[in-house]
């Protein structure tokens, strides 16, 4: 019998880890909460969830060491799924109260939903559709792509005032249409995965993301 | 394409049961929370919204082995309301398994708890709820203990209020409507609305497909908030109503019978309806 697929959650004190663990339980994944360096290294696949402020995100990473555990295991080619914050905090920075460095492991910044027409409400809570981006589709082959069970136009749970703007637009997997924004909602390099949605509060569809991008 | 709009299954729950009432008032015995959450997940519910009817009057607050059941289960947000009373109860509460907190009496009593819980958990985490009750002036004053305490604030400035504050959703009840199954009070959803930049759940009212049908239509609601007309579908759909102890009045249940005031839907059956008029709303299909 193949041994169950190891998976390291990090907890950086940032977030309720309850849900992404029920989650990957109910997906038959054997999963850990962990934050100690080999504990990461060690794993089959590595969760950065998050929920709260980046500057403060960032400060704990650091005082843990986690960003040098993160860099390295995303270096060792073992798949990598970053979660609302957890996606957010891959980029380069983010202007959220005040102007931080994020874990650079991606080019771009993080930047607030304007509301100057108060055309939308800040922030963007609840279900809204993905799009996903068809050149990228053609590039990365199908049986690691962590959405190729989700239909184009699937719903998916969100809960964010900021967004992420990757400089590389050939990593964009999926974009999201909210007001006059169309911001990207997922994004897809090597063996990184990361969206601003949250799978594990997504019903079928985020169960299936789990499922697929560790299988 | 934006967003969709949330149907949202409440369950009020006395100690281990859900229930159901009239007005808020005269408690009827429905069954478990966890069978009634399951369900509804499994039917395409956007979220869920447990209510604990008693914890505010009598400082119970038995929710949390119920919530931490519902999310081993449930892949859907989960908002708890019903006697929170500090930072540490909304603390109790996520840390069961919660993704937000529906506040209402301590909130009036204590405005300063919603800022600073907001600060703490973030503003999407909070939810404050209003109970509206229309007054002879045509104004709606804000009450609390479902209905049985006024306030004496105004439904609307009460509501600019928690926004400033930093409250990241408002959940109102008309309770004149609720239970009756006559349809939602339109112009109390419509002037909340219009008054604050935060999403607003309406709850209360809804007898038929067609009544939320109305009210979607008239404004611009995030969500609706749904236990009778989701309730006795799941009664239909459902043989085994044990709840956990005799706790409450029964006797509904033996009867079998549904109010002829409610018309019920499948969640599903109300989408459909939905997206037939242009509302948009989340199409579930089985994925796993």
């Amino acid at each position: 019998m193949k041994k169950p697929y190891r998976i390291a959650i990090i907890d950086y004190q940032m977030s309720n880890m309850f849900s992404v663990r029920n989650a990957i339980n109910l997906m038959g994944f054997e999963s850990k909460v962990v934050s100690k360096h080999s504990e990461i290294l060690d794993s089959d696949g590595v969760i950065l969830p998050g929920v709260g402020s980046f500057p403060e995100a960032m400060r704990i990473i650091k005082k843990l060491g986690l960003d040098v555990s993160i860099k390295e295991f995303i270096d060792t080619g073992k798949p990598f799924l970053g979660i609302c914050l957890g996606f957010q905090l891959l980029f380069q920075s983010s202007n959220e109260i005040e102007k931080s460095s994020g874990l650079g492991i991606l080019k771009g910044k993080v930047v607030k939903f304007a509301n100057n027409n108060m055309k939308i409400l800040v922030p963007h809570v609840g279900w809204n559709a993905i799009d996903k981006n068809l050149e990228v589709d053609k590039i990365i082959l199908n049986s690691s792509d962590p959405l190729r069970n989700v239909k184009n136009g699937d719903y998916f749970y969100f809960v964010h005032s900021y967004y992420a703007c990757p400089e590389d637009l050939n990593i964009i997997k999926t974009r999201t249409q909210y007001g006059e924004y169309e911001f990207c909602s997922s994004i897809l390099k090597d063996n990184i995965f990361a969206c601003q949605f949250h799978p594990e509060k997504s019903g079928d569809s985020g169960l299936q993301v789990f499922k697929d991008m560790f299988n | 394409m934006s967003l969709a709009l949330r149907i949202i299954p409440r369950l009020d729950i006395k100690g281990p049961n859900v229930v159901k009432g009239v007005h808020l008032e005269g408690l009827r015995v429905l069954g478990k929370p966890e069978s009634f959450a399951k369900f509804y997940y499994e039917s395409g519910a956007d979220e869920l919204f447990y209510q604990d009817v008693v914890a505010s009057l009598f400082g119970r607050n038995s929710l949390k082995d119920i919530i931490s059941k519902t999310a081993k289960e449930i892949f859907i947000p989960l908002t708890v309301g019903g006697g929170i009373r500090n930072i540490n109860d909304i603390s109790n509460i996520l840390h069961a398994g919660a993704d937000k907190v529906s506040i209402n009496t301590f909130a009036i009593q204590n405005p300063k708890l919603i800022s600073s819980a907001s600060n703490i958990f973030g503003s999407s985490t909070i939810v404050i709820s209003i109970e509206a009750i229309k007054q002879s002036d045509g104004k709606y004053s804000a009450f609390t203990d479902n209905g049985r305490n006024p306030t004496g604030r105004d439904v609307v400035e009460w509501a600019r209020e928690v926004e400033q504050l930093g409250a990241g959703e408002i959940s109102l009840t008309c309770v004149d409507k609720e239970g009756a199954g006559k349809g939602f009070d339109l112009a109390l959803a419509r002037e909340v609305i219009d008054s604050v930049r935060i999403p607003v759940v309406i709850h209360g009212g809804a007898g038929s497909v067609q009544h939320v049908v109305d009210l979607a239509k008239d404004s611009s609601i995030s969500g609706v908030a749904i236990s009778s007309l989701f309730h006795y579908d799941y009664i239909v759909h459902n043989k085994d109503l044990s709840g956990h102890e005799s706790e409450g009045n029964r006797d509904f249940l033996k009867s079998n019978k549904t109010p002829s005031s409610i018309q019920s839907s499948s969640i599903n059956n109300l989408k459909l309806s939905l997206l037939e008029k242009n509302i948009l709303c989340r199409k579930y299909e089985k994925a796993l």
